[in-house]
């Protein structure tokens, strides 16, 4: 087979005739970081916000949660895509869509991405940390409204130092997921690192060095979050925690 | 000190709670036993409204709990609970554990409420590991800490929720020494549980409770010595306990 | 804004006839073959010979963390260079992006499925292999007496979950041009200047699919639990 594999590809010019492709796809993985670095904060802060309303005790509240969840969880992520690119600018009073649509590159297209990516992120983050506070044994939160905390404080000083703690695994693998779907975004025109590998496919001919890279690119960045996670995991872990484990069970299984 | 008035209490079709009615006194000690499934525990979470309940009242130093404009947490605060499974916050070390609520909700300064949690973890003789997390202790030193941590808050009343029911048998008696020293101190107190020596030795007054019903409502000696005067069920329940 | 609903009941016929056949093809045929294969992966994954289930975990684990749109793009392109190498061709095969999307689905989606497997099968407690080889079963009829039927009660809600998300990430067969039921709503959208109709059409259309399919696996995980 006749395939030229050339590791010099990378230090070629790219189309823009400026930069190498070594320097564009570095570029490319700058977006994707900042892309799925916002769309994470944004998620895990209004996520927990969305899995407390999920198991606060009252009834509206509860509503409320499940209607937002079971809305973006439902869509497929590039049709919610193209619905803020495409079609919230036509729904929205016209100066605010004209405005939309005449922010030039790159934000034009970043701007959508995030939002699209947050409020998936925060429907799928929400679900992650409400399976950690309802593993809590329910004993947790009484003893925390017995002393006469308020519902918030509960949550706040009792339940969600615990929760967070719990999901890290779990979320370890929602971040990893934040990643890989911000790749989403070069279908709305964003040149992140997926986006600049097309590109440089596209007009060097190199197909595999580029997706090689990109490859890398994201084992790398993912090889990060993993890391990252593991050093929290292991920064907050509870002394006496194996006890700790066995009892939760206990009192899980009482009640 | 504290008045049950006809309290009635229903999970759907079920009901837990069959027009209760009873008191406790400032200064006695009060054991509530029976079968499980009996409403005991239920009956004592309504006095710091951890249960609500749909009909009837309960009253706790002048205070309606059922009443909607009750500041619920004011009044939890003055109600030391005290639970099967210790509820200690395993992410917090044992003298923060100690302070939470003396600084959240009594808004006491933090030097303060360290000092009063020291000196509590010293009468439950626990004070050596004040800064060890809970999960490194046995479950009597956690029950010790979470009666102290109860403490902590200057209850007018303590509430125990069958406190060492989840206790290998060698702690047991640790965790009810220390509730006999705060008896003999004048603690008010309201216990549900099956230790029926320590409801001998330390009780005024026994409520025995089956089917959502207090059956039984008397003085301790009258309880446990005059077999006759009891209902059929008691003495089934009591010979049951106390056979082993 | 003045909407125009009729452009979407007009194009009703060619979305479902045309684009959700397509979508719920590539779903099924990736689902079925993925869960062959993932079954395989896993079974590899178990083996305690390290030489079978180091290159699986590295297969598993390389697929699931790199983005699906990379894995189409990769697949797209590297196809024809295999197809060439297998048949002995001396120049690329053109195999097309239907056949390329569905050998992409297949391989990506068995990796996911062998994660779920293994967790399945982990979650059957030791004791209970224990238990069918102390009456006398060997390890392969235990395993499949036993373990088997439990496992797969446990992991079903799991495995009808990752169909659902597949169902919706076959959207993304968009970037290979393909007609699925959103390039469907996409081509006539465009045509007819209508897109912003045809986008809300089809994410109402994926929504009351998931969200009903999301039911089911409520009531699988409800039944689940009862019978523990």
């Amino acid at each position: 087979m006749n395939y030229d594999w050339s590791w010099t590809v990378f230090v070629d010019l790219s189309s823009n005739g400026v930069d190498t492709y070594l320097y564009t796809l570095l570029m490319g993985v700058g977006w994707t970081l900042a892309l799925s670095l916002s769309a994470g904060v944004i998620s895990l802060f209004f996520g927990s916000i969305v899995a407390v309303l999920r198991t606060a005790p009252s009834v509206w509240l509860h509503f409320i949660g499940t209607v937002y969840v079971e809305i973006f969880r439902n869509i497929p992520l590039l049709v919610q895509m193209f619905l803020w690119y495409f079609v919230l600018p036509e729904v929205l009073p016209k100066d605010w869509g004209d405005a939309l649509k005449q922010m030039g590159q790159p934000w034009g297209q970043f701007i959508p991405a995030v939002l699209c990516l947050s409020f998936y992120g925060t429907a799928r983050l929400a679900e992650t940390l409400r399976a950690g506070i309802q593993s809590l044994p329910r004993g947790q939160g009484q003893a925390g409204t017995a002393m006469g905390l308020t519902p918030l404080q509960v949550y706040r000083y009792v339940i969600m130092p615990q929760a967070y703690r719990i999901v890290i695994p779990p979320l370890t693998s929602e971040f990893m997921g934040i990643v890989k779907y911000s790749s989403v975004a070069l279908t709305i025109g964003l040149l992140e690192l997926t986006g600049q590998a097309r590109a440089m496919q596209e007009f060097s001919f190199h197909i595999f060095e580029a997706f090689s890279a990109a490859t890398a690119g994201y084992l790398a960045i993912n090889g990060c979050v993993v890391m990252a996670m593991h050093y929290l995991e292991r920064h907050f872990a509870l002394p006496g925690r194996i006890g700790w484990k066995a009892r939760m069970k206990l009192s899980g299984s009482a009640s | 000190m504290i008045e049950f008035n006809n309290v009635s209490k229903w999970y759907g079709e079920f009901q837990v709670l069959d027009n209760c009615t009873t008191h406790v006194s400032k200064g006695e000690v009060v054991v509530v036993c029976g079968p499980s499934g009996s409403g005991k525990s239920t009956l004592i979470k309504t006095v710091n409204a951890l249960e609500p309940f749909e009909k009837g009242t309960v009253w706790v130093n002048g205070i309606s709990v059922g009443d909607a404009k009750t500041d619920l947490p004011k009044l939890r605060a003055r109600a030391g609970m005290v639970f099967q499974h210790f509820e200690l916050f395993p992410h917090l070390s044992v003298t923060e554990n100690l302070c939470m609520g003396q600084i959240k909700v009594l808004k006491r300064n933090p030097e303060e409420a360290k000092a009063k949690a020291h000196a509590l973890l010293d009468r439950v003789g626990l004070l050596a590991h004040k800064d060890k997390h809970p999960g490194m202790l046995s479950g009597g030193q956690q029950q010790r800490v979470a009666i102290a941590r109860a403490l902590s808050m200057d209850p007018m009343v303590m509430l125990f929720d069958e406190p060492t029911s989840a206790l290998d048998p060698e702690m047991v008696n640790e965790v009810l020494d220390v509730m006999s020293d705060l008896a003999r101190e004048g603690m008010t107190m309201m216990v549900v549980t099956h230790e029926m020596g320590f409801a001998r030795r330390v009780a005024d007054r026994v409520i025995f409770m089956d089917g959502g019903k207090i059956i039984e409502d008397c003085a301790t000696s009258e309880f446990f010595d005059n077999a006759d005067a009891r209902s059929e069920r008691t003495r089934l329940f009591l010979s049951k306990i106390l056979q082993h | 804004m003045n909407f125009d609903f009729n452009a979407v009941i007009q194009a009703i016929p060619y979305l479902f006839g045309t684009g959700m056949t397509f979508t719920l093809t590539l779903t099924l045929a990736a689902a079925s073959m993925g869960l062959v294969l993932g079954t395989l992966l896993a079974v590899m994954r178990l083996s305690p010979y390290r030489l079978v289930s180091v290159p699986a975990g590295i297969y598993v684990n390389t697929l699931r963390s790199i983005p699906l749109l990379l894995v189409i793009f990769w697949f797209y392109f590297l196809m024809p260079y295999i197809g060439a190498w297998v048949t002995g061709a001396s120049r690329p095969i053109n195999i097309g992006a239907y056949k390329s999307a569905i050998i992409t689905f297949t391989l990506f989606e068995a990796a996911y499925f062998c994660e779920i497997m293994r967790a399945g099968i982990q979650s059957v407690s030791r004791g209970q292999m224990a238990a069918g080889l102390a009456i006398g079963l060997t390890y392969r009829q235990a395993m499949q007496s036993i373990i088997l039927p439990q496992a797969v009660r446990n992991m079903l809600p799991s495995l009808v979950t990752r169909v659902i998300i597949l169902f919706q990430d076959t959207s993304l067969v968009y970037v290979l041009s393909l007609t699925d039921f959103l390039g469907a709503g996409a081509k006539i959208g465009q045509r007819d200047g209508r897109l912003v109709e045809l986008y809300l059409f089809v994410a109402l259309v994926y929504w009351v699919i998931c969200f009903s399919a999301s039911r089911v696996v409520k009531f699988l995980e409800r039944r689940t639990r009862v019978a523990r």
